[in-house]
């Protein structure tokens, strides 16, 4: 579904990914990690169009994104969250959830200007949508309030909700968990779960290992700009290079 | 003072009145509307001081046309409202892929620049500006231009073009990558605050007479900017205040005329630091009576 | 022809580049756009003149003085209007709203003090030498401009790359948490960020004031657009990047005054921005920085 060819990426003199090479496949769970400084959320910025590859290709649906713009990579199926959450503070869930259906919501100015049916009938499918995506993560009970009376647990939640009512094929899941305690991180899994169940795609950077074997189908390790591992969970854990990466790092403390 | 309980002489005081404030009255509704052209961009983040200028080519654009053409008054407002926007757009397409402060300040040169042409040409009238405009503007002319801005801006509040502008203002980033077309609404934001202004000017233009580049500097976009923030920004009842009070505030204060630009910028260094969402802001209003009850009801 | 418009751009283009100076310092350090930079830049004119014409001082030591004057009343803004915007994290047009406002306050209030008409110096004060080579004229004064605008870019830049201070402050602009963490004086470094750059610009309202002795409450207007677009042109944060287009634009409104007409001056800066910005949004050296909390 989302194959990075030879990507390579250099800010200044500075090379922070070289010969990046993995294919993300359809349905289940996809994880990239790798110590801090790898080059992950690097690799996320580019596959949305935030940055542009400095060699190789990204390609999706096999078509290539390298230049695409953000707003339109939205618009082919790519949806992401942030590793510093991104809610809109001052608009309430249900309205967060609707500026993700933005793109697929299409009335005239005609319309919008006296209130007439297509208008309407779009708004309130909108309403009813964002509802439903909001009860699969169970925050509709607050559909009204505004996103920053959220704990930092629920406005996660809330942003997939968000990234989910763009009808994304693939969702990228920067660092989901990041700051959070373990019973928030089971809940977390639970809704991660629940998402893949439901047909779409995923594809997570992570730093909790354990949290990314419990959940990822295939994983894909990041170290210094370069991959040095792909495979299943399994695979990665017995990986000896893998076990140095992070080890190594630990040694060094 | 009895004589204003006869008709006729109720009518002698009337006119009296009208004559000396119809301009205080109607520029209630025409600060009003430059408030609400500020606020338009100031409502998806982006501050544009380049609103006066704007105000500047709608007000030569519509006495121009009412002037030397025999367009009626209507056709002279809507083209006075028409090239403000094309130039915004022009401007526009380029200066909005800036973020943030870069584009303020580039609203803010292009201010200048307009001055500048508008001062050497010959048919604007060059420093002295333009004289004998007709008298065409009625009130119903202004309430029913103020009622329709209101409308139109309320209308795209509740829209998806409302929720972007939000969007965008909170976090530019966020809403691209939720499918926002940014610099695009942006650069709506700025056409849509542009004609606006450029109405506004020519209705401004055919009651006061006269124009000239004085009347659309940078302290003038300072003005308009103030009745925006004063007002506040959450809602359109903000600007709308803010643009009203701020026209009647001078006239109370006549006496400190010559201070009026201190005023002014008292105003917008203490609404910033003290009372950032301007005076009229529902949350704060609402949160008052709710306190207000509260204690009533514990008595 | 030519040799004696670049001597003249020379000049005018110190000035502009030492204005902006102040301002990109402002913005690189504390991440605001300081929008009274003109409005000190204006103080500083009136204070030298005043220090002159009521206490007799000499040039130099006014200028020293009025440099002084400055840097405090850009303190003094910092403190209070930019520290409480800081301390709440304000949404980043705040401060510039804000310091709209104390511009025209400072205008306005300067306009009250001083009245509106053009001030001069006193008859005697300003050097009036000049030199001659060939066809090129200088004037003391216009040698005066460069050097001292150099010095002080100089010793700003000296500054900023050799010195501990220096890193500070860069480390500050590429992320006043990091630096906080660092253990560096954060909010100190603001305050003294502040003065300085006002101070810098003060100087370069001296420095205008004398060279074209007509001093008003409404100079530091067009000033402060003239800087706007050497900031943007030279890339916002950028010090050198300032200098250089300072210079580039003290170049580009004489030749256009030479050989176009002097009429569109004012509009010749923001002219060759609209340009630039039309082919490289990022103005001739930026890199469009991303300010890291």
């Amino acid at each position: 579904m989302l194959q990075l060819k030879n990507i390579s990426k250099n800010f200044g003199g500075l090379q922070v990914l070289q010969d990046v090479n993995f294919d993300v496949p359809q349905g289940g769970i996809f994880g990239l990690i790798g110590p801090n400084g790898a080059g992950k959320t690097t690799v996320f910025n580019l596959i949305t169009g935030l940055l542009r590859a400095s060699g190789g290709a990204i390609e999706f649906d096999g078509a290539n994104i390298g230049k695409v713009a953000p707003h339109k990579i939205t618009e082919r199926g790519i949806a992401r969250t942030f590793q510093n959450i991104r809610v809109f503070k001052e608009m309430t869930l249900l309205e967060n959830v609707v500026v993700g259906m933005h793109d697929h919501m299409h009335y005239g100015f005609g319309s919008l200007l006296f209130n007439l049916g297509s208008f309407r009938k779009i708004e309130a499918q909108a309403r009813e949508r964002a509802l439903e995506l909001l009860s699969w993560v169970r925050l509709d009970h607050k559909a009204e309030m505004l996103a920053d009376s959220l704990s930092y647990g629920e406005q996660r939640k809330l942003e997939f909700a968000r990234a989910l009512a763009t009808k994304p094929k693939l969702l990228l899941l920067d660092e989901p968990v990041a700051g959070m305690n373990p019973a928030e991180k089971t809940e977390l899994m639970t809704e991660i779960l629940n998402i893949k169940q439901r047909g779409f795609s995923i594809f997570m950077i992570e730093h909790d290992m354990r949290f990314v074997m419990g959940l990822c189908d295939r994983i894909a390790v990041l170290n210094f700009g370069r991959i040095i591992a792909e495979g299943s969970p399994g695979q990665i854990k017995n990986n000896p290079e893998v076990i140095e990466a992070y080890l190594g790092k630990e040694d060094a403390e | 003072m009895t004589e204003l309980f006869t008709t006729i002489g109720f009518m002698d005081w009337w006119d009296g009145f009208w004559s000396t404030y119809n301009t205080v009255i109607f520029g209630l509704g025409v600060n009003a509307m430059l408030a609400l052209s500020i606020y338009v961009t100031l409502s998806c983040g982006l501050l544009s001081l380049a609103n006066a200028a704007f105000m500047g080519i709608g007000a030569y654009t519509a006495s121009l046309v009412s002037m030397q053409t025999g367009l009626p008054f209507p056709a002279a407002l809507a083209i006075g409202g028409a090239l403000p926007a094309l130039v915004a757009l022009v401007i526009g397409i380029p200066t909005l892929r800036l973020s943030g402060v870069y584009l303020a300040m580039a609203t803010l040169g292009f201010g200048e620049v307009v001055r500048v042409i508008v001062l050497n040409m010959d048919i604007t009238g060059g420093p002295l500006g333009l004289n004998g405009i007709p008298l065409k503007t009625e009130w119903w002319h202004i309430v029913l231009l103020l009622a329709a801005t209101l409308y139109i801006l309320a209308r795209i509040r509740r829209s998806k073009i409302g929720r972007a502008f939000e969007a965008i203002k909170e976090d530019e980033v966020a809403a691209r990558l939720m499918g926002v077309n940014v610099a695009g609404y942006k650069l709506l934001a700025f056409v849509i605050g542009a004609a606006i202004a450029g109405v506004a000017g020519g209705l401004n233009a055919h009651y006061t007479f006269t124009i000239g580049p004085g009347n659309y500097a940078f302290e003038n976009a300072v003005e308009i900017l103030t009745m925006a923030v004063f007002g506040g920004t959450s809602t359109l009842v903000g600007p709308t205040i803010g643009g009203m009070v701020l026209t009647l505030l001078p006239e109370a204060l006549r006496d400190f005329n010559s201070y009026r630009a201190v005023v002014n910028g008292l105003i917008l260094v203490l609404v910033i630091l003290y009372l950032p969402k301007g005076i009229w802001d529902p949350r704060r209003i609402r949160a008052f009576f709710q306190r207000k009850t509260q204690a009533g009801g514990n008595n | 022809m030519l040799e004696q418009q670049l001597i003249n751009a020379l000049s005018l283009g110190s000035v502009y580049a030492l204005f902006a100076l102040g301002f990109t310092l402002v913005f690189g350090v504390l991440g605001v756009i300081n929008l009274s930079h003109g409005a000190i830049f204006m103080l500083g004119s009136y204070a030298a003149l005043l220090l002159v014409e009521h206490l007799a001082l000499p040039l130099w030591l006014a200028m020293l003085a009025a440099m002084l004057a400055s840097g405090l009343i850009g303190l003094l803004v910092d403190y209070l209007v930019l520290k409480p915007l800081r301390a709440r994290n304000a949404p980043h047009l705040a401060p510039m709203i804000a310091t709209i406002g104390v511009a025209t306050i400072l205008t306005s209030l300067a306009q009250g003090l001083f009245g509106a008409e053009n001030k001069r110096f006193p008859v005697g004060t300003i050097p009036e030498d000049s030199y001659n080579w060939g066809h090129l004229h200088v004037t003391a004064v216009q040698i005066g401009i460069v050097v001292i605008s150099f010095i002080l870019m100089l010793v700003l830049l000296a500054v900023m790359r050799r010195t501990q201070l220096g890193r500070a402050l860069r480390a500050i602009a590429e992320s006043p948490k990091a630096a906080y963490l660092l253990g560096i004086n954060v909010e100190g470094l603001f305050y003294l960020t502040s003065f300085a750059a006002a101070a810098l610009g003060g100087a370069a309202g001296v420095l205008v004031g004398l060279s074209f002795n007509a001093i008003t409450p409404f100079m530091g207007q067009p000033m402060l657009h003239k800087g706007i677009a050497v900031i943007i042109l030279g890339g916002m944060g950028d010090i050198r990047g300032a200098m250089i287009a300072g210079l580039f634009l003290g170049f580009a409104e004489v030749l256009t005054v030479a050989y176009i007409s002097s009429d569109f001056r004012d509009a010749v800066g923001f002219g060759l921005l609209f340009l630039i910005l039309l082919v490289k949004p990022s103005g001739m050296f930026g890199k469009v920085l991303e300010r890291k909390a």
